[in-house]
């Protein structure tokens, strides 16, 4: 497919910066370039699958060959909150805490 | 007649598509074993799956399986033998994993139909695009404290159930008559209890407005809306902005808006325009969803008869009218209670007390049916009290009204207030006589051709006898008496 | 007492058994180990009142008959990727630093059932993501194989502090994962055997996730019986982890019984990559006529995708990571740095939580799912990797179990390879395409490089054929009878 062309766009400083944001980790301006050339060899080698012919071959997802399995209905966990918010970095009463939300 | 806004540049359609999350009615979790009730403590009803802790994993719920499963069936929906579950990757702190876990390209159900009972005896068929299961996000409280959101997890990992339509809907009207409809279906299901106030049914509304014979234009996301009647209204706010904006020069864009009733207006939800890039891709930690078609069909015969095949019974077995039967199986409780006060009795009377007599009071009192003061067995036995004419249509009424405060069975009111109808014949006919002798006047002028004087004397008749002489003896006896 | 640190699981059980020393002082002489060789930076935490405090529990069991198995009183050492109650957890990562769990892994839950004696929580790549431990946010880890040079070496990774640990016999086994080979690797660089498990086999409930689809924890040890001793104890089925196939659970020390008589053993022609030392190429012809001699048939298997393992274990694994690390977001655990703005919060934790590799990784992946790159890279590594599972179906058909090199070299020094994360992936070659393929594998040391740096074979087996793999790994064992001592234990003796 596309891979040479995707590659050409790819992972310049604007796409990085999409990148890191869209995963939440700051990365400063100056940067940028550096992370996007490592990133881009990365994914240059990565390049090479596009050689493999995948056709008529369906995706896997896990290696286990079992049915998903089901458990019942019933209530069996919860009525912990001193578990949950033991190692909160913000704790007000029985809430967590973050900086105020804004919608 | 067809819902139109006359607009500037003449009239406009629009198009509308509802995205329902229905909460699944389960004891525990879709992924863990916290409760669900409504209401608790914070982060009471959270287990260390839901707070995502490193190294929990989710386990699937048979029963929301199940529900999802039962849902699609009532919807007359594909159940789809392998579905799948993939995470829909975003941040934010109600969502404890940073994704969603929720079915993207293959959802458990299909394509289905909902029937729609229009006002003016007609019906709409509405399309459903899929049904799919995926969790619930935690709830952020802002009004806490002035500087930080709280965070309570009680309602993450909660299964929901997201029933999206198709564009199928062409009014206010429709939306709301479909938003009842599910309510209803998934109510007869028990797959959902339908509490909008509580949060248990939310509704996204996709409006885009169209001149007709048009294609589709860009539509808006109106998100969360928390009742019908704001459906309704945010539909008609958000088509007429749109309206504006196209007869303004304008163009609509794509996005999510709130809906705010106090103003009446419904606004752009992000003010930085973020692109969206949720990166769903399938969830290692669970394997696809794979059903056996017995498994299927044995739900499928276990379901209960839905709301559209009731009405249907009610009008050909009972001989009740569209109106009355629609709205009798328009709750699988009042149906319930129809049927036991019908059982043995004239159904159109049963109907008509059902309806009528216990309806208008329910609703002055804002009472549901499971909480009448009348049981189905006691407004029967009224019901059998008239048709044996042991009292009167209007006796009952008086009867129903010591009902209503006693709770007491109508037969031992009856009994106890002597309010046993007279059909004596002789006892009749001494009262007409009294009345005919006491008024020879009124007497007179009857035997000189005004017939309207008969209800006056049954009036007198009916005052003396303290109402409980049968009224149809009563009429009889006085025109044969008055005109012998 | 360096003597009780120089004995096997087996050994040690049967002393134990035998009342020639106490658990207590097994702990006790193992926290003495484990505190002289800390300059190898094995360990996140150590954990001395635990073990004396189970060893003291596992005494009182003895002395009332009631002893819990194999590993009871055994010193064992756990990575820092289980989560263990009360006991601070971090993956070896600043995003996690301080975070102290409310419960405990099911696999560190079963040794903890099973009588093993917790010494401490093991360094390691952060978050599993590493070939050689020198991306823990608490410094690398040395392998306490040394050479004259004065160089230090990696231990391998990720499971670089279990397997130092191990081998300088600060304990008598350690807990590693392994997602790409993070339990073989590292194995191989210290002279140890590195079981990973089927996937599905061990339960990955508690264990801090790198990639979903491919972790799976197993023992590692310094013979192949306590490797079937100490994985028996790992093991159970446990719903609660949906991947888990509910099979059997063998014997696994029985196995060992048995010859390899007949067996075949693949030879994949495709592991002759070019990078490979001569000495690893040797030694797997070594190993290839070790098991001739033992009785079993070599055969030539093919399996062509081999080159394209690590390219799509590098979409699949970054992929899975960057949505499994989501979660350290600074609201619920672990690092927060403060900010005004939630997205400032967001952004300014994850950048000071993550080490560059991590970051990385997370990078890659989070590009890789995201639109329009979706189906051009992820869709086709899921397809590819479907290519890889086949044809090990296929070779297994021809095959009992294969063989090949463990890693193409051995340890490298410290500070060398570092710059270039593609020369790192390199490390992974043999080892991944069985993890993807999610089969049992492990690695047996075989014996030493001309610098005189530890060597090891690797055996592939068949889904949940752990049992064929051991056996035919203690043939190796007993030809290759590999007894040298890393110099650091030379040196103190
Ligand atoms: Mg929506
Ligand atoms: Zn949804």
């Amino acid at each position: 497919m596309k891979f040479k062309e995707l590659c050409v766009l790819a992972l310049d400083t604007d796409t990085v910066r999409r990148i890191a944001r869209l995963a939440r980790i700051r990365v400063p301006d100056d940067e940028l370039p550096t992370l996007a050339d490592e990133l881009s060899r990365i994914m240059d080698w990565i390049e090479q699958l596009n050689a493999v012919d995948t056709s008529n071959i369906e995706p896997m997802t896990s290696v286990a060959d079992i049915r998903l399995p089901q458990r019942e209905d019933k209530v069996s966990d919860g009525n912990a909150p001193e578990k949950v918010l033991a190692n909160a970095p913000d704790r007000q009463g029985n809430f967590f805490a973050v900086p105020k939300v804004v919608e | 007649m067809t819902y139109s806004i006359q607009g500037k540049t003449g009239d406009w359609e629009v198009v509308i598509g509802l995205e329902v999350h229905a909460q699944v009615t389960s004891d525990a979790k879709l992924f863990s074993g916290a409760a669900t009730e409504f209401g608790a403590e914070p982060n009471t009803q959270v287990s260390l799956v839901d707070a995502a802790m490193p190294g929990m994993l989710p386990v699937i719920n048979a029963k929301c399986v199940e529900q999802a499963v039962r849902t699609g069936l009532g919807l007359n929906a594909k159940i789809n033998l392998t579905s799948v579950f993939e995470r829909k990757n975003y941040f934010y702190p109600d969502l404890p994993f940073g994704y969603q876990i929720s079915q993207f390209l293959h959802p458990v159900v299909g394509e289905g139909i909902v029937a729609l009972d229009m006002p003016d005896g007609t019906v709409r068929e509405v399309g459903v695009e899929r049904l799919h299961l995926e969790q619930d996000a935690g709830k952020s409280l802002h009004d806490q404290n002035p500087h930080k959101t709280y965070i309570d997890l009680n309602r993450a990992g909660v299964a929901l159930m997201e029933i999206v339509s198709k564009p199928d809907l062409r009014s206010p009207e429709e939306a709301g008559a479909y938003l009842r409809k599910m309510r209803t279906i998934l109510r007869y299901l028990g797959t959902c209890d339908g509490n909008m106030e509580q949060g248990s049914m939310r509704c996204d509304v996709n409006v885009s407005v169209r001149k007709a014979g048009e294609g589709l234009r860009t539509r808006c996301e109106i998100k969360n809306v928390n009742s019908v009647r704001f459906v309704m209204q945010a539909i008609e706010i958000e088509a007429e902005r749109q309206i504006d904006l196209y007869e303004g020069g304008g163009k609509v864009v794509q996005e999510t808006r709130l809906y705010d009733p106090d103003k009446g207006e419904t606004r752009s939800m992000r003010s930085k325009e973020e692109a969206h890039d949720y990166r769903y891709f399938p969830d290692p930690d669970l394997l696809p969803l794979v059903l056996d078609q017995a498994y299927v069909d044995a739900l499928k015969a276990k379901l209960p008869e839905l709301p559209d095949v009731k009405k249907a019974r009610f009008m050909s077995a009972y001989g009740l009218s569209l109106a009355d039967a629609a709205q009798l199986s328009g709750e699988r409780e009042i149906a319930e209670y129809f049927e036991t006060v019908a059982q043995g009795r004239d159904p159109k009377l049963a109907a008509n007390w059902t309806i009528n007599e216990l309806g208008a009071v329910l609703n002055k009192r804002g009472l549901s049916i499971t909480e009448s003061p009348v049981s189905a067995d006691h407004l029967g036995n009224l019901i059998g009290l008239i048709m044996d004419n042991t009292i009167s249509s209007k006796i009952a009424k008086d009867v129903f009204e010591v009902m209503l405060e006693t709770g007491e069975d109508p037969a031992k009111i009856v009994e106890s207030k002597g309010l046993k109808q007279i059909t004596d014949t002789g006892a009749i006919e001494a009262a007409v006589d009294q009345a005919i002798a006491d008024n020879p006047t009124q007497a007179e002028q009857y035997r000189s051709g005004d017939q309207k004087v008969t209800g006056w004397f049954v009036g007198q008749i009916m005052k003396a006898t303290g109402g409980k002489a049968n009224p149809k003896m009563v009429n009889e006896l006085l025109r044969k008496k008055l005109g012998s | 007492m360096s003597e009780l640190t120089r004995l096997t699981i087996a050994e040690a059980r049967d002393a134990l058994a035998a009342k020639k020393f106490t658990a207590e002082e097994l702990a006790g002489a193992h926290i003495k180990a484990m505190e002289a060789t800390r300059d190898l930076n094995a360990f996140v935490t150590e954990t001395p009142e635990i073990a004396i405090e189970r060893a003291k529990e596992s005494d009182a069991r003895r002395a009332k008959g009631n002893v819990a198995g194999g590993m009871d009183g055994i010193p064992t050492a756990v990575k820092d990727l289980f989560c263990t109650e009360g006991v601070q957890t971090t993956a070896s990562s600043h995003i996690l630093e301080g975070f102290i769990p409310t419960y405990e892994s099911t696999v560190s839950m079963n040794l903890r059932k099973a009588g093993s004696v917790m010494l401490g929580k093991t360094n390691m790549d952060e978050f599993a993501m590493g070939s050689a431990n020198i991306t823990s946010y608490f410094g690398p880890v040395k392998n306490p194989w040394k050479l004259n040079d004065g160089k230090d070496r990696v231990p391998g990774g990720s499971s670089g502090g279990s397997a130092a640990a191990v081998a300088a016999r600060a304990a008598m086994c350690a807990t590693g994962s392994d997602t790409g080979g993070s339990i073989r690797q590292p194995a191989a660089f210290c002279g140890l055997v590195g079981l990973k498990p089927t996937y599905g086999r061990c339960s990955r409930w508690g264990m801090v996730a790198f990639a979903s689809s491919l972790d799976q924890a197993g023992p590692m040890t310094r013979s192949v019986r306590d490797s079937a001793i100490m994985l028996q104890a790992m093991v159970s089925y446990d719903p609660k982890d949906s991947t888990m196939a509910n099979e059997p659970i063998p014997d696994f020390e029985a196995a060992l019984k048995g010859n390899i008589k007949g067996l075949k053993i693949g030879i994949p022609k495709e592991y002759r990559i070019d990078g490979m030392s001569k000495e690893t190429e040797t030694l797997w012809q070594i190993g290839i006529d070790w098991l001739k001699a033992a009785g079993a048939e070599p055969v030539e298997v093919s399996l062509p995708h081999t080159k394209d393992a690590l390219a799509t274990y590098y979409i699949v694994a970054p992929a899975e990571a960057s949505s499994n690390l989501q979660r350290y977001d600074g609201v619920r655990y672990g690092l927060r740095v403060d900010a005004d703005d939630l997205t400032d919060m967001y952004e300014k934790t994850r950048a000071a939580g993550f080490g560059r590799e991590v970051r990385r990784r997370i990078m890659i992946g989070t590009y890789v799912l995201s639109a329009g790159y979706y189906d051009a890279y992820y869709v086709k590594a899921q397809k590819v990797r479907a290519l890889i599972a086949r044809e090990f179906a296929e070779a297994f058909k021809k095959a009992d179990v294969l063989l090949t090199p463990t890693a193409p070299f051995p340890a490298f020094a410290l500070g060398e390879k570092m710059d270039d994360p593609l020369q790192m992936y390199i490390n992974d070659v043999f080892t991944v395409p069985a993890s993807l393929a999610g089969l049992p594998a492990m690695s047996v040391p075989a014996g030493l490089s001309a610098d005189g740096l530890p060597l090891g074979l690797h055996l592939i087996g068949k889904p949940f054929d752990e049992e064929t793999l051991l056996r035919t790994s203690l043939a190796i064992e007993q030809a290759a009878n590999f007894t040298t001592l890393p110099q650091l234990l030379r040196a103190g003796s």
